[in-house]
């Protein structure tokens, strides 16, 4: 069915070809190398403050183990240390209290015994722990509720519209010969270039004279008119054959009806394409939502989680543990209608 | 959205859109009949253009205006009319090829960065997103979890891929750990220049390299099967399916993903932002940085210079996607 | 489509509905640690007490107290108060909250000394307070020197005593450097003043690059090149971007942290018991051992639909309980003269570094140099900041040499001047 099955196909038992050597060395190193990171991304915020700052990071999220033991009546929970003695001897000690570079450190089977030890020559016992108050915390002292149905409404309803509008102005300027349909298109093209960065300004502008200033609409509208979706969409319509058009015109099909049930079937993997990346990107905004949205009964995630980014410290244990928790949506997004794409429209009796 | 024979959760909620666009036939028809064609086209494009219009093309006129008013204030009612100034301010130089002999040297040290990294990354990208798209297209077990494998990035907030990839590549990060644990020398990967530069390509292949493929791979998918069944009886080298079928036919795919990947590299800036902040010296500043940096994160903002450097470099990709485009025409003509 | 536009506006109504019957007073605030969640707390108290007020926190990313309020500002709109650090940049859309507070006496006798921080020059208005007062200052890991067997620089140690000494602990323990220092034009322009640096000009405009700067910034290139000054932080960033090194001194890689007096709750959360650590304040130079004050304010804003209200929330949260209470509770340095005065401030941690800490920055903040107070006032700072860090940075990484960074940072700042002038 495809090239690479011919170019994969291991040939009549002679061994691996080495394109089957290829292809799997790839996925391996994709595996490692791109999912790895995101893994680690994951484990990473269920760290500490004090473990994410620590050199060189670990891989699992670690915490010191601590012991229950019992000094002149009290319980304490002290923290515990292998330790080199001076005879050479390595024990398991914990810490009672430390002065400058000797420690008073104790055997918690016998903590009446202390010993005097220089911090250089014990390690700390470590533990794997998960940091859950990363994501228990900001969830609970936070609206995170609202948050999630706010970027819920953005990034829903700035799909559909994108979808919607994009695929409209994609047919139009690939299924009709028109004056001007040059000229739009190098508009479409032309601004694809402008990065957000430099519109900011004007743009706050126009949405705060629309009166758009601290509302859903003004993250929305903005994001809509994505000049990629159109060109995209285009690029993959111009590949239906006009003939296809052309039969059902003389079966009296209207042009809309043309557009809805020829061409956007037919444009269905490009279609899941630009609704996969219309949800990423309208879920992952931030700088733009950042500079409409000052109010926090319009925040939406992206939004919401950075509010724990300050001048001069950046608390990255919330933050990362607030991205892993609203990556989860996306994904679930992905996994649904990446079966679009695979779906495939060679066996629709297009020639 | 394509036909199924049984009943899936798509087709339920896809249900309402049919039921709509079909209540839509009726006045629309009527439509077509009063405007003919024309008015059709109209009808397809003017939601689109109108919200490009306003959200778009309104803003970047704005900015035109700011390109030629000084001053450091926002609205233009209290900008000065400076000319050409600040486009000549930019454009001063004993000579260009040497950002310190420039009035703005920042501006050409970015100018030249950029270019170098542009060439770079976008032939990295398409490569990789080639290769990446051609296997998950291919016969392996787990194809979905093997096209989740190589999306994933894409999921995440560029920010993010900043910080990971920072404490990886950083002096005391997890690479140099392993590299230590291996017994191999340790590399200042984000202060030596080369390393640095290097990095910010890999970060930003990796960030993206999954929508870039996901694309081909619609393309992938388009392409009849039988040509290759045909191919296969003609006994044809897989080599030659490949320069002769699968390029010419995803061409499409291919130009999308050259000319959004070119223009995604020009404006890099969050992820390499956060990975590098440009450095060390000046080895990673690109063009988006330093506008934004002129134009809005020092506290004497400087809107004019910001929105001329912003339109010189729009002038500039402009040309080079024409030239693509007339490529492509040319192409197709002959 | 129609429903969702419908269900927005029913929202929208039901909170300007909740506007009519109390009157809202919004405050735009940001959070390096804990003190989102201690003003929400003092406010709830507010609330109690003044059904007729309801004050909304609309805690924001520093991101938009920096990029988007300066916009909103010059469109004359925005919050009814706001915690920012342009103060003086901004001065121009603050309230003058004189004829809405209670007793104006009170804020100008424990608020006085930082008032035309936060006002236009020349003008007398009140418009707001500092939540917290910060000194840029040292720290130094005090296990790392006594393992290394060096005794601590006492009072009155230079600079160069301070990174020689470091860079002895650095030989013996095997450091990445002795010393590191934030990649921040505030940071150095204390030390730079203590080398008799002065960048305002006799009628009020910046003056050239003079001996004392070229002096600090001609060490400090130095430093780095024999790998005694942390190259990382400033080497690996371009423009003037605000890079900490507080990590590295967490991790015990430097000896001494040039920094402030903000990293301590920071320093005390996340090196916890592993090692000593002591404020030392700002190592001399030839003229003085200064340090550089700063901070945020909180100010109203000129655009406030509801000034009483304002006033009465000002009134409440600058009041002598309400500051003790935020101060202790997010150990900052306070900012109200009565409470500097009255000391005995009850700092909540368990942590004795802390105390010791704050209480060595407080005894700093009386040895910054003249030309060093003047700074914080003055509109032209921020411009010299960014282009010292720029190209200090370039001299670093060899971009650039000293004469070459020094004429581009007067290049860069005139630039500046005329830019505004317009």
């Amino acid at each position: 069915m495809s090239v690479l099955r011919m170019m994969t196909a291991r040939r009549g038992g002679k061994g691996w070809h080495w394109t089957d050597v290829f292809t799997w060395a790839w996925l391996i190193m994709g595996l490692i190398v791109m999912f790895g990171p995101a893994l680690w991304l994951v484990l990473s915020s269920f760290k500490t403050p004090a473990a994410l700052a620590e050199f060189p990071p670990t891989i699992l999220p670690y915490a010191a183990q601590t012991v229950s033991v019992t000094i002149d009546g009290q319980v304490k929970d002290l923290p515990l240390f292998t330790t080199t003695l001076d005879d050479g001897t390595v024990r398991q000690l914990a810490e009672v209290r430390r002065l400058g570079t000797m420690a008073t450190m104790v055997d918690p089977a016998n903590p009446t015994d202390s010993v005097k030890v220089n911090i250089q020559n014990r390690t700390p016992v470590r533990q794997i722990a998960f940091a859950t108050s990363n994501y228990v915390d900001p969830l609970e002292k936070n609206n995170f509720g609202l948050y999630l149905w706010n970027s819920v409404f953005v990034t829903t309803m700035a799909t559909i519209i994108t979808l919607l509008t994009n695929s409209m102005a994609a047919f139009a300027l690939s299924k009709y010969d028109f004056r001007g349909r040059n000229a739009v298109m190098l508009l479409i093209v032309a601004t694809l270039m402008v990065p957000l960065s430099v519109n900011l300004v004007p743009l706050y502008s126009v949405i705060s004279q629309l009166g758009l200033l601290d509302t859903l609409w003004g993250v929305i509208l903005p994001t809509v008119a994505t000049p990629t979706g159109v060109f995209l969409l285009r690029q993959y319509m111009l590949t239906i054959p006009d003939e296809l058009i052309e039969a059902a015109r003389m079966d009296k099909a209207s042009e809309w009806q043309i557009y809805w049930r020829i061409v956007l079937p037919l444009t269905g993997p490009a279609l899941a394409v630009l609704a996969i990346f219309s949800v990423v990107w309208r879920w992952n905004d931030f700088l733009w939502p950042l500079i409409v949205l000052s109010r926090k009964e319009v925040f939406t995630l992206q939004v919401g989680l950075n509010t724990f980014a300050g001048e001069l410290n950046v608390q990255w244990h919330y933050i990362l543990a607030m991205t892993v928790a609203t990556m989860i949506p996306v994904i679930i997004v992905f996994v649904f209608l990446q079966k679009f794409i695979t779906s495939g429209i060679a066996s629709t009796g297009l020639k | 959205m394509t036909a199924s024979p049984k009943p899936s959760i798509g087709a339920v909620l896809t249900a309402p859109i049919v039921w709509l666009a079909r209540a839509a036939d009726m006045p629309l028809r009527a439509w077509q009949r009063l405007t003919g064609r024309g008015g059709m086209i109209a009808f397809f494009l003017i939601p689109n253009m109108a919200v490009f219009g306003i959200f778009v093309i309104v803003p970047l006129v704005i900015n035109f205006f700011y390109s030629v008013t000084g001053g450091t204030a926002l609205f233009l009612s209290d900008r000065p009319f400076v000319g050409a100034e600040h486009f000549d301010r930019l454009l001063t130089c004993t000579d260009h090829f040497n950002p310190t002999t420039c009035r703005e040297d920042m501006f050409w040290t970015a100018v030249w960065n950029t270019s170098k990294f542009v060439v770079l990354q976008v032939s990295a990208m398409t490569v990789v997103a080639m290769i990446t798209a051609l296997i998950l297209n291919s016969k392996i077990p787990g194809k979905a979890f093997w096209r989740a494998v190589f999306f994933f990035p894409v999921l995440l907030s560029p920010v993010v891929v900043g910080l990971i990839w920072k404490w990886i590549l950083q002096r005391q990060g997890l690479l140099n750990f392993a590299l230590y644990e291996l017994d191999m020398t340790q590399v200042n990967w984000l202060t030596e220049r080369s390393w640095a530069f290097a990095a910010t390509i890999g970060v930003s292949v990796w960030a993206h390299v999954g929508f870039y493929a996901l694309i081909l791979l619609a393309g992938l998918q388009a392409i009849p099967g039988d040509l290759y069944e045909a191919a296969e009886m003609d006994g044809t080298k897989p080599g030659r399916v490949f320069w002769r079928i699968t390029l010419p036919l995803l061409y499409p795919n291919l130009l999308v993903v050259i000319v959004l990947s070119l223009i995604r590299a020009v404006q890099v800036f969050d992820e390499v932002f956060v990975l590098t902040s440009g450095g060390p010296g000046t080895a990673t500043l690109y063009l988006t940085q330093y506008i934004y940096e002129v134009g809005f994160a020092s506290v004497l903002r400087n809107p004019g210079l910001a929105s001329a450097a912003a339109l010189m470099m729009g002038g500039v990709l402009v040309v080079l996607t024409l030239l693509q485009l007339g490529l492509t025409r040319w192409r197709d003509r002959k | 489509m129609k429903l969702k536009t419908g269900l927005i506006a029913a929202l929208a109504s039901t909170f300007l509905a909740t506007a009519t019957w109390a009157e809202e007073v919004r405050i735009m605030w940001y959070s390096d640690g804990n003190e989102g969640e201690v003003m929400q707390d003092l406010l709830n108290r507010f609330m109690a007490d003044n059904p007729d007020i309801t004050v909304v926190l609309d805690n924001v990313a520093y991101q938009t107290i920096k990029e988007q309020l300066p916009i909103t500002l010059a469109a004359g709109d925005g919050p009814d108060i706001a915690r920012v650090t342009d103060i003086k940049a901004l001065a121009d859309h603050w309230l003058d909250l004189t004829p809405y507070i209670s007793d104006p006496e009170y804020w100008k006798t424990n608020f006085g000394a930082q008032m035309d921080w936060m006002r236009p020059d020349g003008s007398d208005a009140i418009t707001g307070f500092m939540t917290q007062l910060t000194l840029v200052g040292g720290f130094a890991n005090k296990t790392l020197f006594d393992q290394a067997g060096v005794a601590l620089p006492g009072e009155g140690a230079t600079w160069d005593d301070w990174v020689n000494a470091s860079a002895e602990v650095q030989q013996s323990q095997g450091l990445a450097a002795a010393i590191a220092i934030d990649r921040s034009g505030h940071r150095i322009s204390g030390p730079i003043t203590s080398y008799g640096g002065n960048y305002i000009g006799a009628d009020g405009m910046p003056a050239p690059v003079d001996d004392g700067v070229k002096a600090f910034v001609t060490k400090l290139v130095e430093w780095t090149n024999e790998g005694k000054n942390l190259k990382d932080v400033w080497v690996s960033a371009a423009g003037g971007t605000y890079r900490a090194a507080a990590d590295d001194f967490i991790n015990g890689q430097v000896a001494f942290y040039y920094s402030g007096s903000w990293q301590i709750a920071n320093l005390s959360t996340k090196i916890g018991d592993a090692f000593d650590w002591v404020a030392t304040g700002s190592p001399c130079g030839t003229t003085a051992c200064s340090g550089l004050a700063g901070g945020a304010a909180l100010v109203g804003i000129k655009y406030t639909k509801h000034p009483e209200a304002v006033g009465k929330v000002m009134d409440y949260l600058s009041s002598e309980a309400v500051v003790r209470e935020f101060t202790e509770r997010t150990l900052f340095l306070p900012a109200h003269a009565g409470i500097v005065a009255a000391g005995g401030l009850n700092f909540q941690t368990e942590d004795p570094n802390v105390k010791a800490a704050l209480e060595k920055f407080v005894a700093a903040s009386g040895q910054t140099s003249p030309a060093a107070d003047a700074l914080p006032a003055w509109k032209w700072a921020s411009a010299y900041y960014t282009a010292l860090v720029n190209r200090t940075s370039q001299a670093m990484a060899g971009e650039l040499t000293l004469d070459e960074a020094f004429a581009r940072m007067d290049q860069d700042i005139a630039e500046q001047v005329k830019q505004a002038a317009q």
